[in-house]
């Protein structure tokens, strides 16, 4: 579904990425893991179009994208859940939500249904509706940043590190509606440094170090493998 | 009380004043005044639907402004066109090279854009000054004709003037009050909070941009054909930059990126230079040390001050336990935003 061919992307004369080959089959759970700085998030700026490759292709159900600018990829079924969980703050969570459904605008109907959905699987969204983004809790917070990347009807949802900054039962929480919104149709690429909530959810994982992928496999086998646990699981 | 002060009623009361201002002073000194400052306003609604609420401060809006001002001249002068078509017309001239200009200054961001601004502002001027065969230069155009008649109103009389300008500022405040309250004024607020975010919501940022650009230069226009129809004289000055920058003081002490904002800032401004004109130029000595205190301590003006401290009580007033909850994990990572409650 989605094919990073050598990709590198260069900060001036820094180069953040290099040689990245990375490849994400329909309805997978793909999981990139790695410190801060690894190169993560500029994976993820190269595939939603915000930071053009200075080399390689990026391929989207077979056709290439990184020429196209950040809106049209969204309209093309990637979306990107930054982190940090960029809200709009001063709107209420119902516009936060109805901004994600931005590329279907037109469609009255179809942002109803996407919004009810939302409220499915997050109904603490639904009652706090009217208030203002910025006065949610912080789990709040990332699954109003979920539900307004959900807003757009992904097929491939990219979330920069989810489970940053939240109480370990959240995060649990967090892992299990990844998993259903996985299961009723999404593909998901995951950044995470969580490298133990994130394994047992994925399919198959990359490890990032300075910018290239130095271990690749599913998710079973990094969840064994030594420097893995080392590094990131802690055991 | 609190029912009074609803924002419905304040805004009624504020046209009703307006209305019969004519009336209540018969001086035609002031309503002379406050004809100018209703014509100042809407070029500073201009200037914020484009630098409080998409976050891009243009210091190119006297030029616009001098545009609007010059085109209608011309047209009328020159051209001896029919006011209101050359009204008509010089709004769209304005705005053709809004867009125009619009499409290269807005590939640059932040202060690059400022300064971007800032030097087109400065060419506008200088081409109106040293353009003699068109604009007349430093000579300026006299003889531009008051708004013709339009049916049995006739414009000639200050009064009517008056009532024009205030129909145009209506007019204005409308249509921003309605960009602000969609789905597109949502987007420029979008916009201004993270560009990238907004991109990565699908959002075309650049033609959003160039929208709200060509919006924004469109009424800095109308403020300048405003301008030109009733002093009936126009020259270069019009278009320098400290007419952004009284522009840009008049947002700033009102409240940037707040709907009533400009008004406020206007209206106090203008009477505070009439009053204190016996100090002449040393008027800045007040003037300055005011502005950056201001900027300092209430960076969003008298009307971003006011409804915080409106905020502030009905926080008071709401119960303790609703006010916790809401404060718990309040501090989270948001992007920093100023609150976008209008004024």
């Amino acid at each position: 579904m989605l094919k990073l061919q050598n990709v590198s992307v260069k900060y001036g004369s820094f180069t953040a990425i290099e040689n990245l080959k990375i490849e994400v089959e329909e309805g997978q759970i793909v999981v990139l893991l790695g410190a801060n700085g690894a190169g993560k998030s500029t994976a993820f700026k190269a595939i939603s179009g915000l930071k053009k490759p200075s080399s390689g292709e990026i391929f989207f159900q077979g056709t290439p994208i990184s020429r196209r600018t950040a809106d049209k990829i969204v309209q093309l079924g990637i979306v990107q859940c930054p982190e940090g969980r960029h809200l709009f703050p001063a709107m209420s969570v119902y516009e936060n939500l109805k901004m994600g459904a931005f590329v279907h605008r037109r469609k009255k109907d179809e942002i109803k249904k996407s919004m009810s959905h939302v409220f499915e699987l997050f109904p603490i969204l639904k009652e706090k509706q009217h208030d203002p983004a910025g006065s949610l809790s912080g789990g709040q917070q990332q699954m109003l940043a979920i539900g307004r990347a959900l807003m757009s009807k992904p097929k491939l949802m990219m979330l920069d590190e989810p489970s940053v900054g939240l109480a370990p039962l959240i995060v649990e929480q967090m892992f299990e509606v990844i998993k259903t919104i996985n299961k009723e149709g999404t593909t998901i690429l995951l950044a995470e440094q969580n490298a133990n909530a994130a394994l047992k959810i994925a399919d198959k994982g990359y490890v990032f170090e300075n910018g290239s992928v130095v271990l690749q496999g599913t998710s079973n086998e990094l969840f064994s493998n030594d420097e893995v646990r080392k590094a990131y699981i802690g055991a | 009380m609190a029912k009074i002060l609803k924002q419905r009623n304040i805004i009624s009361l504020l046209i009703l004043i307006a209305i019969v201002f004519p009336f209540l002073t018969k001086n035609e000194y002031f309503i002379h005044v406050m004809t100018l400052s209703f014509i100042w306003m809407i070029g500073v609604y201009g200037l914020n639907l484009l630098a409080g609420y998409t976050g891009y401060l243009s210091l190119a809006h006297a030029g616009f402004f001098a545009i609007g001002a010059y085109s209608l001249g011309i047209l009328t002068v020159k051209a001896e066109m029919n006011f209101w078509l050359a009204f008509l017309l010089s709004l769209l001239i304005t705005g053709i090279l809004g867009f125009l200009i619009g499409l290269i200054a807005l590939r640059t961001k932040e202060h690059f854009f400022a300064i971007y601004t800032l030097c087109v502002g400065y060419i506008i001027y200088l081409v109106i000054d040293k353009w003699d065969s068109l604009t007349e230069g430093v000579r300026g155009l006299i003889g531009i004709p008051a708004p013709g008649k339009a049916g049995p109103i006739n414009f000639e009389e200050p009064l009517s003037q008056y009532y024009l300008v205030l129909f145009f500022l209506l007019v204005t405040v409308l249509i921003v009050y309605r960009i602000i309250h969609s789905l597109s004024g949502r987007t420029y607020i979008a916009i201004r909070n993270s560009e990238d975010l907004a991109l990565t919501i699908g959002i075309s940022t650049m033609k959003n941009k160039l929208s709200v650009f060509v919006l924004s230069t469109i009424f800095a226009g109308l403020s300048g054909a405003l301008y030109a129809s009733f002093i009936r004289f126009i020259g270069p000055d019009i278009g320098q930059i400290s007419v952004t920058f009284d522009l840009l003081t008049y947002l700033l002490v009102g409240g940037i990126g707040t709907l009533s904002g400009p008004i406020v800032g206007t209206v106090l401004i203008v009477w505070l230079s009439q009053e204190l004109q016996f100090l002449q130029d040393y008027r800045m000595l007040i003037f300055g040390p005011v502005l950056t205190l201001l900027v300092i301590f209430y960076p969003r003006g008298i009307v971003g001050a006011l409804t915080g401290w409106k905020h502030k009580r009905d926080e008071k007033r709401k119960p303790q336990a609703a006010r916790a909850s809401s404060m718990a994990f309040g501090k989270s990572q948001v992007t920093v935003d100023k609150p976008v409650k209008e004024g």
